[in-house]
């Protein structure tokens, strides 16, 4: 795992020069600590900061063909390197190294653009071909490795990461308030916007061609739904069988690596399930790391414990406490590069860390399971509310929410009056592709209310949740509701935060690669193709999942209630009631008033509250989370000249 | 401060973050204009128990109580006596 980072000279720029080069990559040096390498022309200029995993000794890259005319660098793995190496050795190709990287070189001469139908893997691509003088930035389907682009001056600049964009003085740095709104909805910007100006990001499945000046974006793959596409014929034996074997497939594959490989686990099914394949189908040696949490409400020690005496690992347990939150918050954000509504990312930078103590490089995660084979609260909240809305009068349709939510049976909803008004939001809103989301996206959308009163006026107060109709398929409309639901949750959740802010960006923060078995894009297909009731059967999630695992997890783990990974948020900025080191500034009314993008007023109210421990709801912690990020991004990617700007990080750490 | 004082005052400071007295009439309905989410209704409670000194059961907890300034200050007086 790597990073990567370029300039192409589109329309009558100047030629990329080394120092260029040199400056972008050394920005993400985390990424990729063990060496770089640079390859540069008139046209363009490609640089790799690389992480050795496979081919420990020959895989510097960029890697090129037989003539050098094709050049690439890339950040990520292709599991399915050797079998691709020996049809394209078979087919008349010569390799010089033993890297994942060469394979794509061969297969792009092979297949042209189709080239990345045939690759297995987690990665963002730049190859450079010089005979069509075109360049192929690839991101893979689901969107796991980052790549961002922007356009100054007639050339395109890229990178893995924005700081390295940044670390040019040419390139201007502004925060997009649009985009900040969308994060206020979505929880994430909606591709191509991230959260700055100018700076796009490449969505998930794309291809983006530079050739002759121009710029197409191709998106290669995409998560389908399609009605014909859904077997009903199968018995439900059948699918568990298939889909077992997929799993451990796709486990064996995603363990390839020239050092060892560890997991994550987190006392829930799908760390479970990966954890216990790696045990029982494979020959690597059990690792495996954990967080935990001083706070019980959030702690899940006790099932982790439970699996790790189950199978017997070697294993390492992180504990984290509300204050170690708070003080590497800003070094997170600097990794994210993002405003992000809660501190969960924040443990797992923590644990990343931990990884890179004990001399691993790469992990295994569970992340990726609830999308693909129907996890979420979101989906059986849905399915409850879209049954309600057949009769909107009904007292007893809403209480079957009381058993997706046992909480909502005691005090303060006795009546159940407060929460079913509450999951009654959007319900005229049952033929939108979206109706799952509105009530996270209306809660979410509260924190806009402490928007300034400038950016109101500009940009209005909020978004129309319509436009996230710019990412979704024509054909979603013809889709059954769960798939519509995933579809969206997908695009949103998955790839603009749990896998970027929550997953690459604070890996890589520790130099750790993550690996997805559950998103396979062999595994999204099969489970595409699976009838909806063995994603959710009644409203028991993951049943096929769960079916599948039989007698290979623990019955305990494999039947408790999931419980979504959550870290404290608001409390882990004060302490005694007072705000720690940094806050105090970061959210002062001249600081808030100077950035101009929030209210100061409501935002020292909000402050006060949350510092008496009274801020108890979603809304409000999702609102100082979402401020405090704000802030520090402003803080390190803004106020700063291009070379101090990069000095923050050590301030921060 | 008057009962309807303290009561506006709390919910204008902790969920409109504002002193502006406009923005929240005494009849305005919470749920209607989005002043409370799901579960801001918790720390409300929890702010009647603690300045009224009053208990409040499960049944009470009904829109018809506390679903407006007005709302409240009725179900305290109501309480009170």
């Amino acid at each position: 795992m790597c990073g990567i980072a370029g300039i192409i000279n589109a329309n009558g720029g100047n030629p990329p020069t080394h120092a260029e080069l040199k400056q972008m990559i050394e920005a993400v040096h985390h990424r990729g600590p063990d060496g770089y390498g640079y390859f540069s022309n008139e046209r363009i200029g490609l640089a790799h900061a690389r992480l050795s995993i496979i081919d420990l000794i020959d895989g510097d890259q960029p890697i090129r063909n037989e003539d050098g005319s094709i050049q690439v660098v890339f950040n990520g793995e292709i599991f399915n390197y050797i079998e691709l190496r020996e049809s394209l050795v078979k087919s008349g190709h010569h390799f010089y190294t033993h890297s994942d990287t060469e394979v794509i070189v061969h297969l792009y001469e092979q297949h042209g653009l189709d080239f990345v139908d045939h690759l297995n893997g987690q990665f963002a691509i730049a190859l450079w071909d010089n005979n069509r003088q075109r360049l192929v930035i690839a991101r893979d389907r689901a969107g796991i490795r980052p790549l961002f682009y922007t356009e100054v001056g007639g050339r395109i600049y890229f990178s893995s990461e924005v700081k390295s964009l940044f670390s040019l003085p040419d390139i201007p740095r502004k925060i997009n308030v649009k985009a900040l709104q969308e994060i206020f909805t979505f929880w994430s910007t909606l591709p191509p916007n991230s959260l700055f100006e100018g700076v796009r990001t490449l969505a998930p499945g794309s291809l983006m061609l530079i050739e002759r000046g121009e710029k197409k974006i191709i998106k290669y793959w995409d998560w389908d739904f399609s009605a014909e596409g859904i077997d009903h014929n199968r018995s439900a034996d059948d699918w568990a069988e298939e889909l077992r074997s997929l799993m451990i497939d796709s486990v064996r594959l995603q363990l390839r690596a020239d050092v060892p490989v560890g997991a994550y686990l987190s006392g829930g099914l799908d760390s479970s399930v990966i954890t216990s394949l790696i045990k029982n189908y494979t020959d690597t040696p059990l690792r495996t790391f954990s967080i935990g949490f001083e706070d019980e409400e959030f702690d899940e020690s006790g099932f982790q414990k439970e699996l790790v005496d189950y199978l017997g690992t070697n294993h390492s347990h992180v504990m984290c406490k509300r204050s170690d939150i708070g003080e590497a918050f800003p070094r997170v954000i600097w990794h994210t590069e993002t405003a992000i509504v809660r501190t969960a990312p924040t443990p797992l930078m923590l644990l990343s860390g931990a990884v890179t103590n004990s001399d691993y490089k790469v992990v295994l995660t569970g992340e990726g399971a609830d999308e693909v084979f129907g996890g979420y609260d979101i989906f059986k909240e849905a399915k409850v509310r879209r049954f309600w809305s057949r009769s909107p009068n009904s007292k007893w349709r809403p209480r079957i929410l009381e058993r997706l939510y046992p909480y909502l049976k005691h005090s303060p909803t006795g009546s159940g009056a407060f929460s079913q008004r509450f999951f009654q939001q959007g319900m005229e809103s049952i033929d939108k592709p979206y109706f799952a989301h509105i009530p996270r996206w209306s809660t979410t959308q509260r924190v806009t209310q402490f928007l300034s009163e400038e950016v109101k006026s500009l940009y209005g107060q909020s978004l129309s949740y319509d436009i996230i109709s710019r990412l979704l398929p024509e054909e979603i409309d013809s889709w059954k509701s769960l798939n519509k639901d995933q579809y969206i949750e997908a695009n949103t959740l998955l790839s603009g935060y749990l896998l970027s802010s929550q997953g690459d960006r604070v890996a890589m923060a520790n130099s750790i690669e993550a690996r997805f078995p559950f998103l396979d894009h062999r595994v999204i297909e099969f489970a595409a193709t699976m009838p909806n009731r063995y994603k959710i059967m009644g409203l028991d999630e993951k049943y096929m999942l769960k079916r599948a695992m039989k007698g290979l997890v623990p019955d305990s783990i494999r039947t408790r209630s999931k419980q979504p990974y959550r870290a404290p948020d608001s409390q882990s900025f004060f302490k005694d009631g007072k705000p720690i080191g940094y806050i105090d500034e970061l959210l002062s009314e001249d600081r808030i008033k100077q950035a101009g993008y929030f209210n100061p007023k409501a935002t020292a109210m909000l402050m006060k509250k949350c510092a008496k421990g009274k801020a108890l709801g979603f809304a409000d912690n999702m609102a100082f989370v979402g401020i405090v990020s704000t802030m520090l991004v402003d803080e390190m990617f803004l106020s700063k000249t291009a070379p101090a700007m990069m000095d923050v990080s050590g301030y921060y750490q | 401060m008057s009962a309807e004082a303290k009561v506006r005052n709390y919910i204008l400071e902790n969920y409109l973050f504002t002193d502006d007295q406009a923005a929240l009439n005494s009849t305005d309905s919470f749920l209607d204009k989005g002043v409370l989410d799901s579960t801001g209704i918790l720390e409300v409670i929890y702010f009647l128990e603690d300045e009224f000194r009053i208990k409040i059961a499960d049944e009470e907890m009904i829109p018809e109580n506390l679903d407006s300034v007005n709302n409240i200050i009725a179900f305290i007086d109501q309480k009170s006596h």
